[in-house]
Order: structure tokens, then sequence, then C-alpha cells
């Protein structure tokens, strides 16, 4: 066996110390994250180890001389923990400095809030008593030092944002909240100038503390499943055999394969780079690529895909980046027509904010007009109108939304399912059709014994050990199966054959149906299941067929049932045979199927459901399905997909079993459902408070308790997206 | 009224501090990961080393 590499994923510093970071399958609880921490740290050429729990990554350090990065990852694994390198990415982006940057605005304006909440509630004690007009006075002066400072500082993410918006002649929620401020400020600096009663630095620097904390929150939600993202690929651990330049074949991670090398394919292994054929000839089985599951030969200057399974003989890759006119290219032409027709979805917060903006503005306009003409002096109008601004902030609409996708996302995040996009919830929440596709999404990647009753358990042990000692991959899978170690003895293999050992009535053999004579038991099994592939044993006169296909995954039948339940319908879409598709459908129950499709119709099915009014959840794996996933309302994939297809869907779930897809989905709608509570309250919340404003009885604090207070009921709302049914609990 | 002259200071002083100590935990890493620091306080780092039978 070649030897591992990993020296890519390695950081080198001046001093000797090699630093690596790494995605660790498994960390649950405090004590995975001890025993890591406490294991690694034994070891004295390692100099730190560091879990992060939220991220389920460590990053760890040691001397370079000491150690070489392959042993951590071992040492690990003798932890129990399968470890997985990867190149973090984060400094290449400015994401993390941007969440930087607001939490320290937050930072700044949770201070300032602080302190001048401690004058202004002296100040409004005093209005309703006998406060000396010095004092106050004193008192907003010094809430003034601390508000402009603080507004100029914390309030840059809106203002800069509001004149992006503005230059590129759009209107968006940071315009009203700007003018808000801008007014609210000038205004108190005016009041206090001619020592008025009411000043409003409290009030500016508290929407500007709240509206921060929802703009932080998104910040890390979209940051977080990034990084998730960046998890899913290192966790793939995908790895090819590379000809390095002295001529030795080196185990490489994908990430350290340039286009021009070459690779070696054993036969019964994945293919993981695109690339041509330079030598050796073999059959492939596509079905991950393209969901036809009988296998295709190739030869000298074929192509191959990465997610192909080569079975017969071995072959040598050269790998190329991105090829032309092939079935990639033809993919990749699909997938920029799917996202160019995918109907822009409108997030939520968005479309509140377009209805926000121009109501809000009307409002505070009518209202300076309206008191005007009421014979009010234009200062005392504008004053009234400018309270209508602050009241009506969107200190509550800020949080109403990110708030609920944070907690819904670690929800699921606790539920190995990961979102790609923050607004795919909402999106998820609205589908009313599911479209699955069949091989590897209905069905495990692997195939699986589909009768075990015809294999008698003292021969279990038997005709494992003969298939372990085949590369064919259906031996492969049978021997995984049946847990078999390879035995020794003599074993004779015939190509495209099968296996052979012992003599006479000891003779044992494993095979096509030929090879061992059972065609008349193949009959019968091949009619229970059509599509699957035989395999025959034969033991001195003793035969039984097995057959050997794509299993159901485990819960399918559960989750589609699940699914119908909350009333959407459900169809498959299948590269593959209709023979090979319609018993799986039948087992689950499903009646509308279409099979032998294309990419290309796959996605133009999808295009004439939407374009019914429909919203369409896609489920699928295979880079037959990418465009698909693109184009779909929302997208779901497991975490086997093939690269194209994870990068084009909207959620990932990890594991074998289906339940995943149903879980998220009612998580999804608890989501969307306390989205939409939260607007309704902060509708509700105007509806009360913008009267008295209008009416000029708002106060500051009035307007200080109506921000806090709404802010605090949108945030606890949210916190119920944490708690979830009975039914998923059980499940996770 | 005049003690406000010295409180008043001393109150945003304070609060000066503490906006500096926030800021160091942000250069120090401290938010970077939420989760683990809550159990990380549980740990017994001065009872020996951690056992891995303590792993669920």
């Amino acid at each position: 066996m070649a030897a591992q590499d990993l020296s890519v994923f390695v950081r080198h510093r001046d001093d000797g110390v090699a630093s690596m970071e790494l995605a660790v399958d498994g960390i649950r609880c405090a004590g995975c994250m001890q025993a890591i921490e406490g294991g690694l740290s034994r070891e004295p050429a390692i100099l730190g180890a560091r879990v992060n729990l939220a991220l389920k990554r460590v990053s760890v350090e040691w001397r370079e001389a000491l150690l070489r990065p392959e042993a951590v990852v071992d040492k690990l694994a003798a932890l129990g923990f399968k470890a997985y390198p990867f190149v973090p990415e984060r400094q290449a982006d400015g994401a993390a400095s941007e969440e930087r940057r607001l939490l320290r605005a937050l930072g700044v304006a949770g201070f300032a809030a602080m302190n001048i909440m401690l004058l202004s509630v002296a100040v409004w004690a005093g209005n309703s008593g006998d406060i000396d007009p010095t004092t106050r006075d004193f008192f907003h002066w010094l809430s003034a030092l601390i508000a402009l400072p603080t507004a100029a500082y914390a309030g840059r993410p809106f203002f800069e944002s509001a004149l992006r918006a503005l230059k590129a002649g759009a209107v968006n929620m940071d315009v009203p909240i700007t003018i808000g401020v801008v007014l609210a400020l000038a205004m108190s600096v005016a009041e206090t100038w001619s020592h008025g009663r009411h000043a409003y630095f409290d009030g500016v620097v508290m929407l500007l503390f709240f509206l921060l904390i929802g703009r932080y929150l998104d910040q890390l939600m979209r940051r977080r499943t990034r990084d998730l993202a960046g998890n899913l690929a290192a966790l793939k651990a995908e790895t090819a055999t590379k000809l390095a330049a002295d001529g030795s074949w080196v185990v490489t991670p994908i990430a350290a394969i340039a286009p021009g090398d070459r690779v070696l394919v054993r036969p019964g292994e994945r293919v993981s780079v695109d690339g041509i054929v330079e030598t050796g000839r073999s059959e492939l089985d596509q079905s991950l690529v393209t969901g036809e599951t009988a296998p295709a030969a190739i030869g000298l200057g074929g192509r191959v895909h990465a997610g192909t399974l080569n079975l017969t003989g071995p072959l040598t890759v050269r790998v190329e980046a991105a090829g032309e006119g092939t079935l990639l290219d033809e993919i990749d032409r699909l997938m920029d027509q799917a996202v160019g027709n995918r109907s822009r979805y409108v997030r939520l917060s968005d479309r509140a904010a377009r209805l926000y903006a121009p109501v809000v503005h009307t409002l505070a306009a009518a209202t300076f007009l309206g008191w005007l003409a009421f014979g009010l002096s234009w200062p005392e109008a504008l004053m009234i109108a400018v309270t209508v601004l602050i009241i009506t902030c969107p200190c509550a609409l800020g949080l109403a939304i990110p708030a609920v996708q944070v907690v819904a996302a670690s929800a699921l995040f606790r539920r190995k399912i990961m979102l790609k996009e923050g607004d795919a919830l909402e999106r998820l929440a609205e589908a009313d059709v599911a479209v699955f596709d069949k091989t590897g999404t209905l069905t495990l990647p692997e195939p699986e014994i589909l009768n075990p009753e015809a294999l008698p358990p003292e021969w279990r042990s038997e005709v494992g050990a003969l298939a372990a000692a085949s590369r064919h991959p259906l031996a492969q899978a049978l021997a995984r199966a049946l847990g078999g170690a390879p035995c020794g003895g003599d074993i004779h293999e015939e190509r495209g054959q099968g296996l052979s050992t012992g003599q006479g009535e000891d003779e044992r053999r494993l095979g096509s149906v030929t090879f061992c004579g059972a065609e008349a038991e193949a009959a019968a099994v091949a009619a229970a299941h059509p599509g699957a592939s035989l395999i025959a044993y034969r033991h001195g006169s003793r035969r039984t067929v097995l057959a050997l296909g794509q299993a159901l995954r485990p819960e399918a039948r559960e989750t589609v049932a699940a699914l119908r339940r909350a009333g959407l319908a459900v169809t498959i879409l299948s590269g593959d045979r209709l023979e090979a598709v319609a018993p799986i459908a039948a087992e689950l129950g499903v009646a509308e199927l279409h099979a032998g499709l294309l990419p290309g119709e796959k996605l133009a099915l999808l295009e004439r459901m939407a374009a019914q009014g429909r919203k369409v959840l896609m489920v699928g794996d295979g880079l037959n399905d990418a465009p698909a996933l693109a184009g779909a309302h929302v997208s779901i994939s497991p975490v086997s997909a093939t690269h194209l297809a994870q990068a084009a869907a909207d959620i990932v779930f990890l594991g074998d079993s289906l339940a995943p897809v149903q879980a998220a989905l009612a998580i999804a709608r608890k989501a969307r459902r306390l989205m939409l509570q939260n607007l309704y309250f902060a509708v509700l919340y105007n509806a009360v408070a913008v009267p008295l404003a209008i009416a000029g009885l708002a106060t500051p604090l009035v307007a200080a308790a109506a921000m806090s207070g709404s802010s605090l009921v949108v945030t606890l709302n949210a916190l119920r997206a944490r708690a979830s049914g009975p039914e998923q609990e059980a499940r996770s | 009224m005049n003690i406000i002259v010295i409180l008043f200071p001393l109150a945003l002083g304070l609060g000066l501090v503490g906006l500096g100590a926030f800021f160091w935990c942000m250069r120090s890493g401290q938010f970077v990961d939420l989760e683990g620091a809550a159990w990380r306080i549980l740990q017994d780092d001065d009872a020996g080393g951690p056992s891995l039978s303590d792993e669920r």
C-alpha cells in the first residue's frame, strides 16, 4: 500500500513548529473534547491541541522535526476519533473581519447604551419630580458626549450600507434606519441646546445596539454555514493514488492533486478525479454520475468522471480540470441555465423591508404636515415626526428573522443536517412537492445483499472469505456485507468468471451464474429481484444465488410517508431504466415516477412544475442531478453526493438514513412559523406604539421601554425553535 | 450635587474598563468557540491527567 501524504495541509512556522486543522467526526460532548486534548498532549512532540466544539474541529501544533502529520491523524484514530485534515480558508475572505467589526461595534454600542441609560433614568425620574434644569442640561450634554461618537462608530455598518444602496438607486432597510438615527441625534442636540425636557440619545444608541445584535447573528449564521461546508469537504476525505516525481505511488488528498498529474485507479475503487484514461481498460459503474446502473466499458483516451466506480481493470488517468464537449460540460451549461431561470426568491426579511420603508416615511411625513396644519410650530412638529421614526425603527424586525435562523440552524446541526444557505429554511418550509432521485438518494450508494435468506448461516464466513480475495466490486460488497477476512489457501481467480478453491467434492466456487452452473436457481432470484446483479456460490453440489443490488436507505419508507402526511406530493425522477426504478417506487408506494431521464430532462420537468406554481423540494446526489438541485426551489443532498451536486444543494445531511429530510422539513416549518409570528408581533407593536407617537405622547421613556420590550419578546420567541416535538427528538 | 462630577467619570471609567476587557477577550479568541467554553469550565484539569473513561 502506498504511503499517505498529508503535507499539503501543514502550515509551518519559522521556529520549527508545524500546525494543522482537522475536522473530527464524532465530537459530541465535553468528554470527547477532554479525551482528544488530553490524549494528544500526552504525546511529547505535540505542543498543543485545542478543540473547537462548535465547529467540531481540532487545531494541533507540534515540533516539526519529531512528528509527521500522518502520526497526528493516527494518534487521533487511536483515541477513537476519525480526523480529516483540511486547509482553513478563513483568512482568504473578508467575512471574518466583517464579523469582528460588527462585534466591536456591538460592544461599543452596548457600553454606550448602558452608560447613557444611567443618565436617562435620572432625567426621567427628575422630569416627573423637580429636577434642576441645569442638572438636566448637564446630563443631556454628557449623553450627547457619549452618543455622538458611538453613533459615528457603531452606526457605520448601517450608514455604509444605506449609502451603497442609494448610490445604486435602491432603498434598503438601512436607509430609514440611517435617516432615523441622524435626524434623532440632530433633534436631540437642538433640544439640549434650547434646554428642552426630552432628548433621544438613549433611544438612538439602544436602537443601534439591538440592530447590531440582529446584524451580528445574521453574519454568524453565514460564517457558520460556510465553515460547516468546509468541514463537509474534509469529511469526505477523498484521496487519489498519485504518481510521484520519483516514480512511486503516493496516496494524496484530492486537495493536492493538480491538473496534469497521473492517478492510478484500481479495480473496485471509486474514481476521485475527472480526467482521460492513459493506460488500461475496464468497465465503469457510472450510477452515481448518470443514475444508470448498467456498467459501461472504457479504454484508452476515454473520459472518466469523479464519482464513478472502476469495476474490472486498473486504469491510469491523467487529471484534467475541466472537460470540453463532455457530460461535465453539458452539466455545467445546464447549471448556468438553472441558476439563471431560478425565480429569484425574496427573503421574508426583504419583503418586510420593502413594505416597511415607504409606510414609515409616509407616516412620519404625514405626522409632520398634520401637526403643522394643526398649528404647531415647525420645530415641535418635526420633533413629533422624528419620534415616529424612532418608535417605528425596526429593532424587532431586525432581530425577528436572524434570531430564529440561528436557533433553527443549530437545532438542525444537532441532527447532523447542515444548512448551506440562510434562507433555505424559509424556502424549505414552503415546499409542496418532494422530488427524489433514485440511485444513491432513495437507495444506498453501495450494493447490498437483497435476499439474505438464500445464504445459510453456516456459509456466511466461507463465502465472505472467498469474496474478500477478489477486487471485483460485487465480491467486495459481498465481503463487506458478510464481514469476511481474506483466507489464505489456494484461490484461483478466473477473470470475468469468478473464484474457486479446493478440489472435487470440496470445491467451492463464487462467481457468475454460469461459472457455478446455477442457472435454475438464478431464474427464480432474477424474477424476484429485477435489476439486481446476481452472484452465485457453489460448494460441492449445493448451490445458491445471491441478488446484490441497491438497498433502500434506512427509513426511506417512513420518510416518504411522513412527507405525504406533511402534505407534500412525492415524485421520483431517475436517470436509470424503468425496470430498475419501478420496484423501488412500488416499495415506497410512489405512483408518479419518471425513468431514463437525461440531466436536461430532469431540469425541464422541474421547471414545468415550477411554472405550474409548485414549490419543488429536490433531493438528489448524482452529477446528473446537479442542474435539477440548482434549479429547484430548495434542494437537499446526502453527504455521499458528488461534489457538484453538493455544491448546488442548499442543505446537506450526514449518515445513511433518509430521515433527516423529514426532520429538516419539520424544523424549517416551525422556524418559518416563528419568523411570521415575530413579524406579526412587530406589526402589532407598531400598531400600538405609532398612534402614541403620532399623538405626540411618546416620551424617551416610552420609546426605550417599547424598543427593549419588543426585542426581548422576539428573541424569546425565537428560542422556541430549539425545542422540538417528541417525534423528531426520538429520531435524533 | 457636586458628587456627580466625581461619580459620573467614575461610572464611565468603569464602563470603559469593561469595554476594554471585551476587546481584549475578542482579540484573544474567546468568542471563537462558545459551546466548548461552557464545558471546559467543568474539566478537572488539576485532578491528574484526563482519563479516557470520561468519554461516553
